[in-house]
This record gives structure tokens, sequence and C-alpha cells, in this order.
């Protein structure tokens, strides 16, 4: 059961912005972030909607993951739409149920909102998190926020406590499945009861977790220290991320749009 | 031969939960030779890893000299100097998945040599070369936890030879392997020593791997107790059990002949060397 849960939510594949540099991926996000939320006439929502749309197309990501990550959202959608309806205030009134009064202007506007969160989470998801490896994106961090360092800032030990968490996720995820086994065999139970039991039956497993743990930390800290490692001073890489002529179309591209937006 | 490692009276204690000093290792005297291949023997708590983690200075000993390459370096070093040791000096621990830093094996290669401030250009080749040193280059993009343990171990021993040692202090590396993954481990351990020249210290408790080496040292209650090649060492099985320690299936079953009165003079350690004598007595007969 616990095997099945996947890092991040990486798919891969070879379209256009998977091999974006990943520097320039966090950009373009943020661009479309500013984007989508400078939209306010009809014709800049059209331009949103449409851009969107070419972004899913060109990742090649299935039409189904993409909208697969719906579900989460469903309630924060569900409430934004119904909090518009009723709450916004026009003068064209559609109808009147007692002291509910639903205009069209509340309509439109919930509509508009329901089609921006639509957007901003299958553009976000397709540009960062379907088509980057979260290694990449780490790295990717690393190296956008590394002028940051001058005004020390711990960019380097955060990107490779991402790192490590990542490595070890699985290790982790492996070790609770043996755990649980272990404490199956002797006659734990994590099916049965009220939420209160099966959330005490948890603490025999939580505790050896956080042993065994520790005790790796410990051990990979004394590896680490017998590779030589030292912080992120002195500190070259083994891939050199060079941007290409693609990620300077991209950029310029993704300016384009939200400019566009912003305009009309 | 030149001696590359040197010890000269070490001792060496921890803090024990009261503050006192817990002593591990008793005035060891132990010289490594550029080029061998030691095997260090003892039961548990015999003091045999800290003495590796002394050598490559993860722990600081009490007092005596340790000399790599004729640099005392049980004096006070610097982080630079003290880096360099580490780079001379590599170590492969016993847990595999505690070794291993990044999630894409190429990456985790060159965690060393980016640490050491290497150009990217010879990095990407010395990753190349240690992955092919260790017959994993099909398996440079995958991701550490779809492998097996004697693949991971195999990555962590490229992640060392890609910073260059000259020496490498395997501790137990093979304690959690399977059969086939111990042999893969020992076999890329013996081909570091006779292809690439690298002097290895491997720590162990299994005599099969035991008797690879050029030398046995035998270690009880933090003291060097036994020294010599693997025939010398096995050639009194008894000795051996005295210190909790066993000795290859063969030398065994060679010594229970001996004591039934077969003419088997000399000790065996090997498997094929005990079939052969086996069967010449078996003629002769």
């Amino acid at each position: 059961m616990l095997r099945d849960i996947t890092l991040g939510q990486y798919f891969p594949g070879n379209s256009v912005f998977h091999r974006t540099d990943p520097r320039v991926k966090i950009v373009l996000t943020m661009l479309y972030i500013v984007a989508v939320f400078m939209a306010d006439s009809l014709l800049s929502y059209l331009i949103m909607t449409a851009g969107t749309i070419l972004l899913i197309a060109v990742s090649r990501i299935p039409l189904k993951t993409v909208t697969s990550g719906f579900k989460t959202i469903l309630f924060i959608i569900i409430f934004t739409a119904v909090l518009n309806i009723f709450w916004t205030k026009g003068e064209n009134l559609l109808f009147s149920f007692g002291i509910i009064n639903v205009y069209a202007e509340g309509l439109i506007h919930a509509g508009k909102m329901v089609l921006r969160l639509a957007c901003l989470l299958m553009g976000t998801s397709v540009l960062i998190s379907y088509t980057t490896s979260p290694i990449a994106l780490t790295d990717g961090l690393e190296r956008l926020l590394s002028p940051l360092k001058v005004i020390k800032l711990p960019v380097h030990e955060f990107a490779m406590m991402m790192t490590i968490a990542l490595r070890f996720i699985p290790t982790l995820i492996e070790e609770t499945d043996k755990i649980m086994n272990a404490q199956k065999a002797r006659g734990a139970d994590f099916t049965e009861g009220n939420l209160l039991q099966r959330a005490k039956a948890l603490i025999p497993i939580l505790i050896p977790l956080f042993v065994s743990a520790f005790m790796r930390a410990g051990e990979l800290a004394t590896a680490m220290e017998c590779r030589c490692y030292h912080g992120g001073e002195g500190r070259t890489r083994m891939t050199v991320l060079k941007t290409k002529p693609l990620d300077w179309i991209l950029l310029s591209v993704f300016i384009a749009y939200g400019v566009g937006i912003i305009l009309l | 031969m030149k001696k590359f490692i040197e010890i000269k009276n070490l001792n060496f204690s921890y803090e024990g939960d009261e503050g006192e000093r817990v002593p591990v290792l008793h005035d060891i005297n132990l010289d490594i030779n550029k080029g061998e291949f030691v095997t260090i023997l003892g039961r548990n708590g015999s003091g045999k890893s800290t003495l590796a983690k002394v050598i490559n200075m993860i722990l600081t000993p009490d007092s005596g000299e340790l000399r790599i390459d004729g640099k005392n370096i049980a004096a006070e070093l610097t982080d630079e100097e003290l880096m360099a040791v580490r780079r001379r000096v590599g170590m492969v621990f016993q847990n595999p998945d505690n070794q291993l830093v990044a999630t894409i094996v190429e990456e985790d290669i060159a965690f060393g040599p980016e640490n050491l401030g290497i150009p990217s250009a010879e990095i990407r080749q010395r990753v190349d070369d240690a992955l092919d040193t260790v017959g994993m280059k099909a398996f440079a993009r995958h991701s550490p936890h779809q492998l097996s343990g004697g693949q991971k171990q195999r990555i962590a021993i490229a992640g060392i030879i890609a910073m260059l040692p000259e020496c490498i202090i395997f501790d137990e590396s093979t304690a959690m392997l399977d059969p086939k993954g111990r042999q893969e481990v020992m076999d890329t351990i013996e081909k570091l020593n006779r292809e690439k020249g690298i002097t290895i210290i491997a720590i162990t408790h299994n005599m099969e791997e035991a008797v690879r080496g050029d030398r046995i040292v035998v270690i009880d209650g933090g003291r060097i107790v036994k020294q010599g090649t693997p025939k010398d060492v096995f050639a009194k099985p008894y000795e051996l059990w005295e210190l909790g320690l066993a000795v290859p299936q063969v030398t065994e079953l060679f010594d229970m002949l001996r004591c039934l009165g077969a003419d088997l003079p000399e000790s065996v350690i090997t498997e094929e060397e005990g079939a052969e004598k086996l069967a010449r007595l078996l003629e002769t007969k």
C-alpha cells in the first residue's frame, strides 16, 4: 500500500517543457501566475484560457492526469463559486429567494474565479510538477536563489536537505512497511477501532521509525564527512546548467502572454 | 615496499555516559604497505571499526602516532589537511542505504569530487570511469532505491573511487548483502587492488573473504593479537576459536582430517586448493 506513493508527480517525457532549464521554468511559472492574476477583461480571460490549453497540449501530459489534480481543490473551487454567486451584488437580479439574491454579475464573477483557479492549477502543475523531476527542481531552485547567499541565506543547505529528504523517502517508506509487518506479526491491529484507537496503534510504528531515522542520519553524516563534504563553499557541480535558445524563446513567449493579458 | 600507513603506540578511548574514559584501542602498532590488501578480523566490540575510523580521522586518537605517507596526522590538522586525508583514504560502510546522498546514481558518485571543487568536465570523466570500474554503467541514470544491495554497495564504492583515493577502508561492507551481492562487492574490491593498485583495508567477519587478502590482522580487546598471511593465521584453528572467531570451512575440514590421522601437514584456505589436495590424497590410497 505504501509503495504506491510516487515521488512528487513527475511524469517522464520528452516535450518542450521537459527539456526546459529548471531555472527558466521556475521563472516561467512565476510569470504565468502573475499573468493569470492580472486577467480582467473578457478578452484577457480568453487569452488566459487559450494559453493554458496550449500549455497542456505542448506538454503532452494526458488530460486525465492534468485534471486529476482537481479532486484535491474541488472544495475550494465550489466554496469560491458559491461565495461569489450569493454575495456579489449587481444590477441585474436573476432571482430572489428570501434574503438570498442572485445577480447576473455574481454568476459571471463566479465563472471567472473558477476559470482562473482551474487555469492556475493546471498551468502550474504542467509547468512544474509534471514536467520537472524533483531533483531538477531542487537543483534549479538552488542555482536560481544562489545570489541570496550574499545576504547569508542558507540556499545550499536548504537544497541539500531537500535532496536528502527526496533520497530517503523511498527508504523510509520501505522501513515503515517492514515495521508494520513486524508489529502485525505480534498481533498489532491498524485497521479496527475508532480514530483514536487507530492513532494509538501507530505509536509502535512511529517510535522505531524515528529511532532508525536518527541512526541513519548519524551514519549518513559520517559517510558524507568521509566524502569530504564541508558545506557549499568551494563546491563545484558535475552538471552545468546552460540556457539554450529554446529557453529564451519560451521566456519571450511567456512575457508576451503576460503583457497581452495585462494590456487587453 | 613503501609504507603507506604507519601506526605507532596508538591509543583511543571514548567518553562514557558518566564522563569517564572508556578505552577502546590499546597501544596499536601496525604498518600497511602501499598496494597491500589487509584484512582486519575481530569479534563484535573488539575495536576493529574504531581503528578504521581513526585511520581516516573520523575519530581522533588520544595518543600515539598515525602517519599517512610519512605525514603525522594525529597532530593538529587544518580543515584542508583533514580533507586531503579523507580524499586519500576513502571509506565504505556497512549499510549501503546510509551512504548514498543523491536520488540519481551518477549524481551520487559526483558528490565526492564536487565537494573537492573539481571542474565539471573532469567530474563527468571521473564519474564515467568509476561507473565503468564497478561495472554499473548501465545504471547511471537509475535511482538508488531501484538497485539491489550489492549494486548499491558498488555505487558507494564508485563514489569513493571518483575521489581517486590511494587507500580504501571497507568497514564490514559485505555484512548486509546476500551471497550474490557479497561476491560482486568482493570481486570489485579485488579488482581495485590488483588493477588500480589501491591499498585495501577490509574489516570483516567473513572468513572466506579474509583469505583473499595478503595479510590478516586479528584484533581482540582493542589489541592486535595475531597477524600474518592467511595461511599462517589459519594454521592453528583453535587459536582463532578461542578469540571467538571462525576459520574457513575448508580449513576446519582439513584440521579435522589431520586430527583423524590423515597426512595433510599444511593448512588449506581455499576450496580449490582443498579439492586438489583431497583428490591427490585419494589417488595415493
